[in-house]
């Protein structure tokens, strides 16, 4: 038990993380493309036409996947922040300032192909749903975050800020929600539901997994590769950063 | 305790009447904002009376936006804030007083400008009563989770415009349940609901956010 913490441990310091991610970096990236290309066959291939939406419902295999990746990727970089705030680890502001461009690519993602999808189905671009409301505010979230961080010269005090404001961002990420699903019930415009799309296809619901996958391990793939930059740019005084360059030179 | 939070209080409105032009700035501010949209849609009743409480409520977080930079700014500069973060008090009541203060000097004129202004959007008297105190029960939390953000933002470059960034959203739930309450009104669904919900947020924002401001002010100060 001792001998694990104090691995897991080791890992918190940039010098053990850099080779460590970098050794991992393909193995997610080759993930991603195999999640990739089994999804997408099954998504354009296998999986049937809908009876009602015809071919266009197909967007779904990247719409769905974005959505949720763009909130799990917030919790993701919260979860971080506060580790970050709670013990002081150098790596853990560095984790959740290389999320947070992910994150957002994912929810501006979510809403472009949300708006691609709903032209064909609702014959509209943007309707104030509850659900496109709040993924435009969850972008918000996003766009302050990084907004912030990059604001403050001193990465210490960008990481310790960036965390306060994730943390305040997702206490009041339900509240936005349903004060969002409230305003939108009250406001009866556009009667479209999202919730009464009938039961999926079983074939359906594999492709949007296998695309949720290769999502998820693209997600950690470019995280990681952004968290090995700023660890040497953060870290470029130190020892092991100019020795790590140095023997990148050579090779050259 | 109770004496703390009294003392900043009288500290900082005292503050603010030596300054008086910031505060009536901020009011004209509302004032001219709320009256350009008539000039912008078009002066039909039906369509001001419809758009009124939206427009009231986002020109009053804009407004508010406006005096949130100077919250911290003065006292970071000539030291005072250093001194605050200092003293045995814990430093969230201190927060907890200043929030007040700015709520007294910022958002409670707005809430008292707001009849008159309904009356350029013909409003009915209902509408205005309930539109007055959404903005009463409402203002305190902009200014709580307002001072978050003047927090965070406290020192940085660009820190207005930073500052709407990173607040805006987060005023979003005040904004549709004040503005909501009047809608339920007009629509005779009655305001209760939302005003008690307005309440709730109000009194969960003053209570929690001077925390995370004490804490985000301690990192500024490092």
């Amino acid at each position: 038990m001792d001998k694990r913490l104090i691995n897991w441990f080791r890992f918190a310091s940039p010098q053990a993380f850099y080779p460590l991610a970098g050794r991992m970096i393909p193995w997610f990236w080759a993930l991603s493309a195999v999640f990739g290309i089994a999804g997408l066959y099954v998504g354009f291939l296998v999986a049937p036409t809908d009876a009602q939406q015809g071919e266009g419902y197909r967007i779904i295999f990247l719409h769905v996947p974005a959505s949720w990746m763009s909130m799990f990727i917030y919790l993701v970089m919260a979860f971080w922040a506060g580790l970050g705030l709670a013990f002081n680890f150098r790596l853990s502001g560095m984790m959740a300032t290389a999320l947070a461009p992910t994150g957002a690519l994912f929810a501006f993602l979510s809403l472009w192909t949300g708006a691609l999808w709903g032209k064909p189905m609702w014959g509209t671009w943007w309707v104030w749903d509850a659900r496109l409301t709040s993924e435009l505010i969850l972008l918000f979230l996003y766009v302050g975050f990084i907004a912030l961080q990059s604001a403050i010269d001193d990465p210490r005090r960008a990481d310790k800020a960036g965390a306060i404001l994730a943390l305040v961002g997702v206490v009041n990420i339900p509240i936005i929600y349903f004060s969002v699903k409230w305003w939108n019930t009250l406001h009866q415009g556009s009667s479209v539901s999202l919730t009464k799309s009938p039961s999926m296809a079983m074939t359906m619901l594999i492709g949007m997994l296998l695309c949720a996958l290769a999502c998820w391990m693209y997600a950690i793939a470019v995280a990681l590769m952004r968290v090995r930059t700023i660890m040497l740019e953060r870290e470029r005084h130190t020892e092991w950063v100019r020795e790590e360059l140095g023997a990148k030179a050579k090779e050259q | 305790m109770l004496k703390l939070v009294s003392a900043i209080i009288s500290r900082d409105l005292r503050l603010a009447m030596r300054r008086r032009a910031d505060i009536v700035s901020a009011l004209f501010f509302f004032i001219i904002v709320v009256s350009l949209f008539p000039l912008g849609v078009g002066p039909e009743p039906e369509l001001l009376r419809k758009l009124a409480p939206g427009v009231l409520w986002v020109a009053a977080l804009l407004a508010t936006m406006l005096s949130l930079p100077r919250l911290f700014a003065d006292d970071h500069r000539d030291g005072t804030l250093e001194q605050l973060a200092l003293a045995p008090q814990p430093l969230g009541l201190i927060v907890l007083g200043k929030v007040l203060a700015h709520w007294l000097v910022s958002g409670l004129p707005l809430a008292l400008l707001t009849p008159v202004l309904g009356l350029q959007f013909d409003l009915s008297t209902d509408a205005l009563w309930v539109l007055t105190c959404s903005l009463l029960i409402g203002t305190p939390a902009l200014s709580a989770i307002g001072a978050i953000g003047a927090a965070l933002t406290l020192g940085v470059r660009g820190g207005g415009v930073l500052l709407s960034l990173l607040v805006l959203p987060l005023y979003i739930p005040v904004l549709v349940f004040g503005a909501g309450a009047v809608d339920a009104t007009v629509t005779g669904l009655g305001a209760q609901a939302h005003l008690s919900l307005l309440g709730a947020l109000t009194l969960a924002g003053v209570f929690f956010a001077p925390w995370p401001t004490a804490a985000a002010l301690r990192i500024a100060l490092e």
